[in-house]
């Protein structure tokens, strides 16, 4: 056997693998499916369809400069400048099925739940139009009061049932329920073995350079109900230990000195720009509020707390809920500041941004800092602001560690 | 034409002067003001437990303390909503109830708990699979917290029988506006683009059986006299809405004639009733379920663009025009689809985007202006 592979480098032959085998999957003339990033994979993992995931895919393209040309056809289309940009990067794909990033095979169905945002509902609709497909719609209310309400739960049980109808007549094909408490087992595995993963990254310094969540979100996000995923965020989390018992921070040439949270997605155009930037000032980001998203836990079998964890993600709780949020990663990640992406695409986000700043810096005194930006159109981001920003915020953190030094005394 | 003439001054004065319409209200009757926001909310069970229902949708101002909670890239009518409700202006109602349909109203109902906590907010939430059984269970819940709310804020019972008369009342409102807009077809002289828009938007702020004789006598005293004849260019209005004031005006100008609507500000209020049979909030669920063509109830057929094209056929018209708010996802994602399949029909269409808060007509005269001319001249 040739040498054990770390998980980053095991994290990759995944990723290459999903795409390829959903790839040869249509080849072969199975069902493939276009999901949100957050929506119950369960039941298309336990119905055997390929599951593929345009906002991942639109965040690679991005990464890799392709966005600007799919963005552009989008727009010719008649899609306006101020939808997000990770739909106009996929309407663009669907036109040339070509990108940077790789292809992804065209869906036979669709599957969407706006736990995220209701734009996944309009995006989607528009692709099940074009294409003439089925999409399954998990419709999980929005939670203005701070817990999930239990008529929610029930009406989101209610659509689990009509989905499992749905998928069985799509595929021609009893759901079989054996399968699918395994499917749940494992999920749910994944998602605790992700989330204390990324909790290692509490431990001072981090274990992990900050924009690697971003790296392994990547596998959250397309394969949380496969047993290869628990394999490599347990193999993480291992390395992670080792790194901490030897005392070794994240990176090898310099020391970490600030921990930051970074809330909003990255802006995938500018990924090594702004991790540059920000390691240059010795900056890590050590929490974020947006990969805790995939933190699905629930007890196998319990669709009741599935159900329930499914619609408790950040952005579909109320203002309360995200202060109280970001609030504990301050706490538990030890940060010394935040940096706040407006990010243009996610309105969701943006629109709440400005009052859980104001919150979480009256309740925890940390430092913040807000730019513009976008996660897959360069047009919104400027690196200038950015790094104007982030010099704002250096020499915040400076000051309050400085206060902190001399009151300690 | 005196009579006429009396109904559109006694409008013009509500929509010009909400407000006083809301003070009038509770100096007589020492009841509630419930504000609605865009769009859909039950005003049966308001309205039942009587208290005023007002629509609530912004207006022109200048953005100065909203922009605290709200980036520039917010839809104007949120912005200006935000703005209003922080200067006190909303200060007489006894609370807002807001539909959380897009994710901006979301964050509106999120913020407006702290910027605006002498108003409370009633939050509402839709459920998308609107057409199950689930979907319809959620909703009546949902519309059950609302009515303990408002019983609570009164301190009186709203009972199931009190909503099925204002399910009555506001089924013979929507009716009747359904028939003004046809009758408006006939006599597009008198009744221009801005006075249709201010007949119909004159409803937001009158107790609608009030509100519904008005219309009545409108209709009946035009029905008496003979059709106008207009050589204009015949438009439907698609969008959230057709303001800023002065931009129907600019249809006076350039000689459009609106034919129909599926504006959520006019038509989508009124185009579907509450239909009959069951328990009264399982009635007012199942109106949301029968709700076609709107950009904020789920469908995945899409079927706004063969209801406008149906709609161009049916009224004659020569054309469509986009009335795009500026920032409006759930309407910007429905525009390709409508761009593609009135290409396909052969309907011409003019895509405008409108900000509430623009200052200037000179922009959208210009294209305005030019559409006209591409009409005439085609
Ligand atoms: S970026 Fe925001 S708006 Fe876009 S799909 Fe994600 S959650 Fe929705
Ligand atoms: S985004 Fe559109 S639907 Fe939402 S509040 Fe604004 S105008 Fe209304």
């Amino acid at each position: 056997m040739s040498e054990r592979l770390i998980s980053k480098q095991l994290l990759q032959k995944l990723l290459d693998d999903h795409y390829a085998g959903a790839l040869a999957a249509k080849e072969r003339g199975e069902l493939v499916a276009w999901s949100t990033s957050i929506a119950p994979q369960e039941f298309c993992e336990t119905m055997g369809i390929y599951t593929v995931y345009p906002e991942n895919h639109a965040a690679a393209i991005g990464a890799k400069k392709g966005s600007p040309e799919l963005i552009e056809i989008a727009e010719s289309q008649g899609y306006s400048v101020d939808i997000c940009s990770y739909a106009r990067v996929n309407m663009g794909y669907l036109e040339i099925q070509e990108s940077m990033a790789g292809k992804i095979p065209l869906p036979d169905l669709l599957i969407c739940c706006n736990n995220i945002c209701n734009t996944v509902i309009k995006w989607y609709e528009n692709i099940a139009r074009e294409l003439q497909i089925p999409l399954i719609m998990f419709d999980m209310p929005f939670n203005y009061d701070y817990e999930v309400h239990d008529y929610s739960v029930e009406y989101i049980k209610g659509q689990f049932q009509e989905a499992i109808h749905q998928l069985e007549q799509i595929a021609g094909q009893p759901f079989d329920y054996d399968r699918f408490r395994e499917v749940m087992e494992i999920s749910s595995e994944a998602a605790k073995w992700w989330k204390k993963a990324m909790a290692l990254a509490q431990a001072v310094s981090s274990p992990m350079n900050g924009f690697d969540i971003f790296n392994y979100m990547a596998l959250i996000v397309c394969m949380r109900g496969k047993k290869e995923t628990v394999e490599v965020f347990k193999l993480l989390a291992q390395e992670c230990e080792e790194k901490i018992a030897n005392g070794q921070g994240p990176w090898k040439d310099r020391p970490e000195e600030f921990r930051i949270m970074w809330d909003g997605i990255a802006c995938w155009t500018a990924l090594s720009a702004t991790y540059k930037f920000l390691k240059n000032h010795g900056i890590n980001m050590v929490g974020s509020t947006y990969p805790d998203s995939w933190s699905i836990i629930y007890d196998s079998n319990d669709i009741d707390g599935m159900a329930r964890a499914y619609s408790s993600n950040f952005v579909n709780r109320n203002m309360d809920f995200r202060v109280d949020n970001i609030c504990k990663i301050v706490e538990d990640f030890k940060v010394d500041g935040i940096i706040y992406h407006c990010n243009r695409s996610c309105k969701p986000q943006d629109f709440c941004q400005y009052e859980v700043q104001r919150q979480v810096e009256a309740r925890t005194g940390v430092p913040s800092v807000m730019f513009d930006g976008d996660q897959t159109d360069p047009r919104a981001f400027s690196q200038a602001q950015f790094e104007t920003r982030i010099q704002a915020l250096v020499e915040m953190m400076k000051i309050r560690k400085q206060q902190q030094r001399i009151g300690g005394e | 034409m005196e009579p006429v003439a009396a109904i559109l001054r006694e409008m013009e004065g509500v929509v010009k002067n909400p407000a006083h319409a809301v003070r009038a209200f509770k100096q007589e009757t020492g009841r509630e003001v419930i504000g609605c926001l865009p769009i859909y909310v039950p005003e049966e069970i308001i309205y039942a437990g009587g208290m005023l229902p007002v629509g609530v949708w912004g207006g022109q101002t200048n953005i100065v303390q909203s922009g605290t909670y709200l980036p520039s890239f917010a839809c104007s009518i949120m912005r200006a909503i935000m703005e209003f409700a922080m200067r006190g202006i909303y200060n007489d109602l006894s609370a807002v109830v807001c539909p959380m349909h897009c994710d901006t109203l979301k964050c509106i109902g999120e913020n407006w708990k702290v910027a605006v906590p002498q108003v409370p907010c009633f939050c509402l939430v839709y459920p998308q699979n609107r057409k199950n059984p689930s979907g319809i269970s959620y909703l009546i819940k949902e519309f059950e917290q609302l009515r303990k709310k408002l019983e609570s804020l009164s301190g009186r019972a709203i009972t199931d029988e009190a909503i099925n008369q204002a399910i009555v009342i506001y089924n013979e409102h929507r009716k009747t506006m359904r028939e003004f807009t046809r009758v408006a077809r006939d006599y597009p002289l008198t009744i221009t683009a801005q006075r249709r828009h201010m007949v119909i938007k004159s409803g937001f702020f009158m107790d609608k059986a009030k509100h519904t004789l008005l219309v009545k006598s409108l209709i009946s005293e035009f029905k008496a006299l003979p059709p106008e004849k207009s050589n204009g260019i015949k438009v439907i209005l698609t969008g959230i809405m057709a303001e800023p004031d002065g931009f129907l005006e600019l249809f006076n100008q350039y000689n459009l004639v609106v034919v129909g609507d599926d504006l959520a500000q006019e038509s989508r209020q009124f185009r579907t009733d509450v239909p009959a049979g069951g328990a009264p909030l399982e009635r007012l669920a199942r109106r949301w379920a029968n709700i076609l063509g709107c950009s904020l109830a789920y469908d995945p057929q899409k079927q706004r663009s063969n209801m406008l094209i149906d709609m161009v056929r049916d009224t004659g018209a020569d054309a469509v025009i986009v009335t795009m708010m500026k920032f409006c996802e759930p309407e910007e994602f429905d525009y390709p689809i409508l761009k593609k399949e009135f290409e396909k029909a052969g309907i011409p269409h003019l895509y405008m985007e409108l900000e509430q808060q623009a200052d200037s007509v000179e922009q959208l005269r210009t294209r305005i202006q030019g559409f006209a001319e591409m009409m005439t001249t085609r």
